[in-house]
């Protein structure tokens, strides 16, 4: 008896339904098909709801990848990425790519998703006119973007929307063209679409509404390669533009279908078990036509995906019928929900709530004393219970009178938010995308004991789509855990902020805020005027993330950042000057010694850094102090900064004989190389000349240890409050080669760095293998840290002393005025 | 009659501040702290941080306190007041502000250096 061959199942199309399918289908029946899939775009399943934050730079490809390379390894699945499929044959139970590859099948499932829409108006095909619809169009319009310029986003929908506040957050100017009266009509009334269009123009981007595109203008041919120049509308007006994007929306992809003798309507005709007209063909997604609907939004496509996969696992039970959805607008900043059905009707009432000042707009309609459509602008917090009302035509009569306050109003309960939830039934939605019930998420935290909300998300899927219910799912852990759930999982940066460091970060670049108050006004802190955790940090951060741009916060910084040096318990304050690779000379031995004396400073000593320091300073002296040690050469050794601080070194092959490389060389190139970076945390480093490490390398930030082969890079040691050996990141031969390693490395500390957090404990929590692939692997990526760190130096690398002595801040060293003089002379 | 003891005394004016920071007034009894908020409130308190005589003109300036330098504890600009857990007063000094000038109380001053 032959041993039982595994069932061969094929998917065309890698898109989020049909992925979803897989994961139920593994769930239920592991093991129980090969499978391979045919995925006409070159890469693994992402989540295609989050491209809009990666277009406005808030969330990059790896954040939105929902299958990565090891899924469908680890499932055995077979991905054939880049290749699209052009025939099947039914008779032989077969499918072909375009590169003639031929996979037979015993049950297919299509999942060949949909086609942008393109207005075949003359130009329509120029280089320029971009669709909306997945990651290559994501990058095509943001290398756009990069070149800035006028955008034109034809389409004023859900797409079209998300595609205008995305080219606009990258800098372009835009131009929104709608064909009909006010934006989104499918989903939004015109008073909302109104609204909408006034927060939209608010933020610089122009809408021009019962705009009909009549052609897209080219660029005068003789001049070079055609391309976008403008668009021009039936009234035969202009706008000029140097990219077009067409958002008017998606026709179901069904050729492949078609050719197939499959039945075929708008989309790929299926029953209600989502077989196609072919026993042994399915069909799932936005290519589906089921009950003469096609489906655009993820929450009935994932209702499809669970009825295919649990037919496809011998369960024959569950269908799909077509329910009504809800639409949740997810352009930054602008909250939007509307369900249900809220077009005027001769027998229908509505109750509506305006409130201009917090431009909130909520519109019910009702029929025969049930809710049958909402439309809610600016707050949409009661969203899910509105939802839960249509789903279930509840008697709403004796709500009515507070119906429109939402469900806290409703029979006066509480104010208490996870009151609120609690009052939810057990079936309510609370997750639309993946189709997350209360008590199926209240289950999961039980059962599995989770406390965090990237646990639930992970166990339960809810929120980890397009995001917009975390806060009801936070709600839901805080009543099911009580206190034991402590939603600060990310520890704020201080008591202003409820925000972690990487979110600030992150925030900082994608919002593009320049200075601490937008920082401060963008991301809502509690307090005016921040404190002395988080001023430190924001300046920091804006002196590393706008080298060029932003002007250095002095108030904002410690005292002896400010001035450049450091604070005494007495108040008198103490210097190191920089001595390169702890290299010094008669001549600046002596014009320390005539300093010294000349201003009775009480104390000289040599620093663990290779150095001396002069301790003991009243602050008024300083300028006069700076002066005679610059006369000897000397700038500020930065012994107070949150920046480099010294580069330890041997003798190496100057003197020493077990040299095996001139360390000390090396020691002083680093230290004129990086002298004057500001970094998250202080910066130590050294160069031994041997393995005996004389210079200590291997408890530093960063040390190089010199061996006969050329140079090993070591970093991630500590050797104060905790003491640490360092990694070793790669060895090379070259000194430059370690040079710019050494710099590519620091600079990647200084922009993933939270504020004084060290690099061991930086390398700790973002991982070897990433600094590695960055690092050493990558050498593009390690040109361009190495770039980023040259290009902040041009700002950072002026010596402080010096413009001290010139008199810049001069007020730091000198008293607002002397009133002790005054009574004596009277 | 020493002029410390009846007039407003003249320090200086609102610019040689820098906006949310401080400058130290020399005073026959110590120095003097004179302080800048945001929106431009002038504020005058001992120099010396109630914990350890820390000299709270060089300290970070956020809203209407001043942490110290030394040891980060957070002092009111108004009341002089330590917050949070720790406990402690510096004293303050009424200010004047005509049109830009600044003038401190000199009678404060006198009773304070009598006293010191």
């Amino acid at each position: 008896m032959h041993e039982l061959r595994k069932e061969r199942l094929v998917v065309i199309g890698n898109g989020m339904a049909p992925g979803r399918t897989l994961e139920r289908l593994f769930e239920a029946a592991p093991g129980v098909y090969d499978v391979t899939i045919f995925n006409a775009e070159p890469r693994v399943n992402y989540d295609r709801i989050l491209l809009s934050p990666v277009l406005s730079g808030e969330k990059t490809y790896d954040d939105i990848i929902i299958h990565g390379a090891e899924w469908y390894a680890s499932h055995g699945v077979v991905l054939h990425a880049g290749e699209r499929v052009v025939a099947i044959d039914r008779d032989a139970k077969t499918v072909t790519s375009d590169t003639g590859l031929t996979t037979s099948y015993d049950k297919l499932i299509i999942a060949t998703g949909s086609n942008p829409i393109v207005i075949p108006v003359s130009g329509h095909d120029l280089p320029g006119v971009l669709t909306y619809r997945d990651l290559d169009d994501v990058q095509a319009m943001l290398a756009a973007a990069e070149r800035g310029g006028r955008a034109v986003v034809i389409g004023g929908g859900l797409l079209g929307l998300e595609a205008a506040a995305g080219l606009k957050q990258q800098g372009m100017d835009v131009t929104v063209l709608h064909l009909m009266p006010t934006l989104m009509e499918r989903q939004l009334d015109s008073a909302a679409g109104y609204l909408l269009q006034h927060e939209l123009e608010r933020r610089g981007i122009q809408v021009l509404t019962k705009a009909n595109t009549h052609a897209v203008l080219s660029t005068n041919a003789a001049l070079g390669p055609p391309g976008v120049r403008g668009v021009q509308l039936d009234d035969g007006s202009e706008i000029p533009a140097d990219i077009v994007v067409m958002a008017v929306g998606i026709r179901p992809s069904i050729a492949v279908a078609k050719e197939a003798g499959l039945d075929v309507n708008r989309g790929i005709v299926v029953d209600p078990s989502m077989r196609t007209s072919d026993p042994s063909i399915f069909a799932v997604g936005e290519c589906v036509e089921a009950g003469g609907q096609c489906f655009g939004l993820v929450a009935p496509l994932y209702e499809q995906a669970a009825v295919l996969a649990a037919h496809l696992a011998g369960d024959t039970m569950p269908t799909f019928v077509p329910s009504a959805t809800a639409t949740k607008l997810k352009v930054t900043g602008v909250d939007l929900y509307s369900a249900g059905d809220f077009a005027d009707g001769p027998d229908r009432e509505e109750i509506v709530l305006r409130d201009a000042a917090r431009s909130v707009y909520k519109r019910l309609v009702i029929e025969d004393d049930a809710l049958v459509g909402v439309v809610m602008y600016g707050d949409t917090q009661d969203g899910a219970w509105f939802f839960d009302l249509i789903k279930k035509r509840t008697d709403i009569s004796e709500l009515r009178e507070t119906l429109i306050f939402g469900q806290s109003y409703a029979g006066g309960t509480p104010l208490d938010p996870t009151a609120a939830v609690a009052a939810l039934p057990d079936d309510a939605e609370i997750c639309g995308c993946n189709g997350v019930c209360k008590s199926q998420i209240v289950a999961k935290i039980n059962d599995l004991g989770l406390t965090t909300l990237d646990d639930v998300r992970a166990h339960t899927k809810a929120s980890s789509s397009c995001g917009t219910c975390t806060g009801l799912v936070e709600q839901l852990m805080a009543l099911t855990l009580g206190d034991a759930y402590n939603p600060a999982a990310v520890q704020p940066m201080c008591g202003c902020t409820d925000l972690g460091h990487d979110d600030v970060r992150r925030l900082i670049k994608a919002k593009q805020l320049q200075t601490i108050p937008a920082v401060m006004q963008e991301l809502e802190w509690s307090t005016s005027g921040g404190c002395a955790k988080c001023r430190p940090a924001l300046n920091y951060y804006l002196v590393c993330d706008w080298p060029d741009v932003y002007a250095d916060d002095y108030q904002s910084r410690f005292i002896n950042e400010r001035v450049h040096a450091n604070i005494q318990k007495d108040g008198t304050y103490s210097i190191v000057p920089r001595m390169w690779g702890g290299m010094t000379s008669s001549k600046e031995l002596r014009a320390i010694a005539d300093v010294v004396d000349k201003f009775d400073i009480p104390t000289v000593k040599v620093t663990g850094g290779q150095r001396i320091d002069m301790l003991g300073i009243k602050k008024e002296d300083l300028p006069a102090v700076w002066a005679d040690l610059g006369q000897a050469g000397f700038v500020s050794g930065h012994a107070y900064a949150k920046g480099l601080r010294t580069v330890k070194t041997c003798v190496g092959t100057d003197w020493c004989r077990f040299g095996t490389q001139d360390s000390t060389g090396l020691g002083v190139r680093i230290e004129k190389f990086m002298w004057g970076s500001w970094t998250p945390a202080k910066v130590k480093m050294a160069v031994s000349g041997c393995p005996r490490n004389c210079a200590e390398a291997t408890c530093k930030d960063v040390g190089v240890v010199c061996v006969d082969s050329g140079y090993e890079i070591h970093f991630a040691g500590a050797a104060g409050l905790e003491v640490k050996k360092t990694d070793l990141l790669t060895t090379v031969a070259g000194e430059d080669e370690a040079l710019e390693i050494i710099v590519a490395l620091v600079q990647m500390y200084r922009e993933q760095g939270r504020y004084l957090e060290r690099i061991w404990k930086w390398a700790a929590r973002v991982g070897m293998e990433t600094i590695h692939a960055q690092i050493v692997e990558d050498l593009e990526r390690r040109r361009d840290y190495f770039d980023r760190f040259v290009f902040s130096q041009k700002f950072a690398q002026h010596d402080p002393w010096a413009e001290r002595v010139q008199g810049k801040d001069a007020h730091e060293f000198a008293p607002m005025a002397n009133i002790a003089r005054l009574e004596a002379a009277e | 009659m020493t002029a410390l003891d009846g007039a407003w005394i003249d320090i200086g004016n609102l610019a040689d501040i820098p906006r949310e920071g401080a400058r130290v007034v020399k005073t026959p009894a110590g120095c003097i702290g004179v302080f800048r908020t945001a929106d431009d409130r002038v504020f005058a308190l001992e120099d010396r941080c109630p914990h350890k005589a820390g000299p709270l003109s060089q300290g970070i300036v956020h809203d209407a306190h001043v942490t110290c330098p030394l040891h980060n504890w957070v002092i009111s600009l108004e009341t002089g007041l330590a917050q949070g857990a720790d406990d402690g007063q510096v004293r303050t000094f009424p200010l004047r502000v005509d049109g830009d000038r600044i003038l401190i109380d000199g009678a404060a001053l006198a009773t304070r250096s009598r006293a010191a």
